[in-house]
């Protein structure tokens, strides 16, 4: 698997957002992010709900709302910066056809008055060119969705189904990246098993994928690395193996959030996360922070070889903090 | 606590979705009820929580036959049952402060004096601070107005608690908080529970014992 940044699909660079509220206050939501997701890739990006994940998706497809600023860079397959595409652009050549978006609510996602076939024919033509039953049939089992179900409308189906409902026109395109922004919540198990087995087997075909969730569970399946984010900042990436196994996460908020899994030790972080209109000088972290000390409540620390702590817990093989300090 | 016999429910008399099943919930017991999505599990929640009324079957609360569901129901089984839903957004009122949202069921059944005392015991316990109070809905995460219906669950104390998918849509740490919180509360006042969801690694971490659902229950299961 290559991490060259001329190679990723998508390259993060210093990606932050702000947005300016009423009175002049700023909302720092996403701040320095940096990542990269290579062909044939799973980044999962996980974090707790508010820490700014979402709005990182709605950055890259340009769906911010209007009083949202952003600066860095994000550059979608070597030659187009997501966050100074217009709105054409964007509309016209990168949603659908160079990002396919699973969407976090299908239900919600596709449109209530209209079949699914009726909603594939519609996204074939557009995208394709392509009409005909055949490749409606053909589109829906791409993402595993029954024939027999392709007259049906979004209320008639499970979630499941309309989870692959939605999966099918996110595939559509063929776009070489595809950005799944909570793609399993509220499904059970076994259907979330099955969701981002799916969502695998695609990336194993030789896209790249991007999944935002909180589900540890699912990202642990899925994810050849993984990217924590707390306070709007990604504060670890690591390869998936070694921070769900041994030797485990460097960041004491991931060490957290694993522990906190009810097969692991069920404990709650203690507190909750900080305001991002009032982010702390030093680190976010430090106020829940067993390992905090001075120097964390005044000084930021700098994300470094996949790490933004200043006492990253250790045990770490060094192999893995060569890989990782390639994405820095 | 509760006692739920042949119970047979749903939203059309010709396909119940819920059908001749029994769950027994002992005082001060934790019951998890496992089952995948679609089985009817939420639909017999909500018939516990006094929020549907059956087609057929008897329930019991607290050794009183239930005689009606919704508004039927007298105060006083009402009040003593408290729900928590997957999609906080869903339940809580857009219009009202988190504040105001734990303080509804004060105020609905008159003992509008004990708002300040109650919310001011409640807040810290679910970990809301003063400023998160005064926001409403919009301006909070999911995690954060779920913790606020879990404190509006529990500002009448019952004696029974419905959790239903709680924690669903929240990550690891919201949901270890929020269950530890249920748990303190249960063992200050001895209330039962009955947590309905499909985890089954977090039901089992959670409950005294778990009833699993049948694939569909064509005939009486009895459910523990």
């Amino acid at each position: 698997m290559t991490r060259d940044h001329a190679a990723a699909v998508l390259d993060v660079q210093n990606l932050s957002v702000r947005f300016r509220m009423r009175g002049g206050r700023d909302i720092a939501a996403v701040t320095g992010a940096r990542f990269s997701v290579a062909p044939g890739e799973c980044l999962a990006l996980v974090g707790e709900s508010g820490c700014g994940k979402s709005v990182l998706a709605s950055a890259l497809l340009g769906l911010l709302p209007a009083n949202a600023q952003t600066t860095g860079s994000a550059v979608l397959g070597g030659d187009i910066d997501l966050l100074t595409a217009g709105e054409r652009t964007l509309a016209r050549t990168v949603r659908g056809r160079r990002i396919g978006l699973v969407p976090q609510s299908p239900a919600a996602h596709l449109t209530p008055v209209r079949t699914v076939r009726a909603q594939l024919e519609e996204t074939l033509r557009e995208l394709t060119g392509v009409r005909g039953a055949a490749a409606v049939r053909e589109a829906a089992a791409r993402a595993s969705f029954p024939a027999d179900h392709l007259d049906r409308y979004p209320h008639e189906l499970s979630g499941g189904l309309a989870q692959r409902a939605a999966t099918a026109l996110a595939l559509i395109g063929d776009a070489p990246l595809l950005l799944a922004d909570e793609p399993t919540t509220g499904l059970d198990r076994d259907l979330v098993e099955r969701t981002v087995d799916e969502l695998r087997r695609h990336t194993d075909e030789g896209r790249a994928l991007l999944i935002i969730t909180h589900d540890l569970a699912a990202a642990e399946r899925i994810a050849d690395r993984v990217a924590v984010m707390y306070a709007g900042r990604i504060v670890e990436i690591a390869d998936a193996g070694p921070f769900f196994g041994a030797p485990g996460p460097r960041h004491p908020y991931a060490k957290g959030l694993l522990d906190a899994l009810p097969e692991r030790d069920f404990a709650p972080i203690p507190g909750m996360p900080p305001e991002l209109g009032a982010l702390p000088d030093g680190c976010a972290f430090a106020a829940r922070c067993t390992r905090a000390d001075a120097r964390c409540t005044t000084e930021r620390p700098a994300f470094d070889d996949g790490l933004a702590c200043h006492h990253g817990l250790t045990g770490r093989a060094s192999h893995s903090l060569t890989k990782a300090a390639a994405d820095a | 606590m509760l006692e739920l016999t042949r119970i047979t429910a749903g939203y059309d008399r010709r396909a119940p979705v819920v059908r001749d099943v029994s769950l027994i919930v002992g005082h001060g017991e934790a019951v998890g009820l496992l089952g995948p999505s679609g089985c009817g599990k939420s639909t017999l929640a909500k018939v516990a929580a006094l929020l549907h009324r059956p087609d057929a079957g008897t329930m019991t609360l607290d050794g009183t036959v239930v005689r009606g569901w919704r508004h039927r129901a007298p105060q006083e089984q009402r009040t003593a049952v408290g729900v928590v839903f997957q999609q906080p957004r869903l339940s809580a009122d857009p219009r009202l402060s988190l504040r105001e949202l734990i303080a509804q069921p004060l105020r609905s059944t008159g003992r509008r004096r004990e708002v300040p005392a109650r919310v001011a015991e409640l807040a810290p316990l679910v970990g809301l601070s003063a400023e998160l109070l005064e926001r409403r809905p919009h301006a909070v995460s999911d995690g954060q107005l779920q913790r606020a219906c879990l404190a509006r669950a529990l500002v009448l104390r019952p004696g029974l608690l419905i959790c239903d998918e709680m924690t669903a849509m929240l990550d690891a740490s919201t949901t270890a908080a929020l269950v530890a919180v249920v748990e303190a509360y249960r063992a200050e006042s001895g209330a039962a529970l009955l947590a309905v969801g499909h985890d089954r690694v977090l039901l089992e971490r959670w409950c005294d014992r778990t009833v699993r659902w049948g694939e569909r229950n064509a005939e009486s299961v009895p459910l523990g």
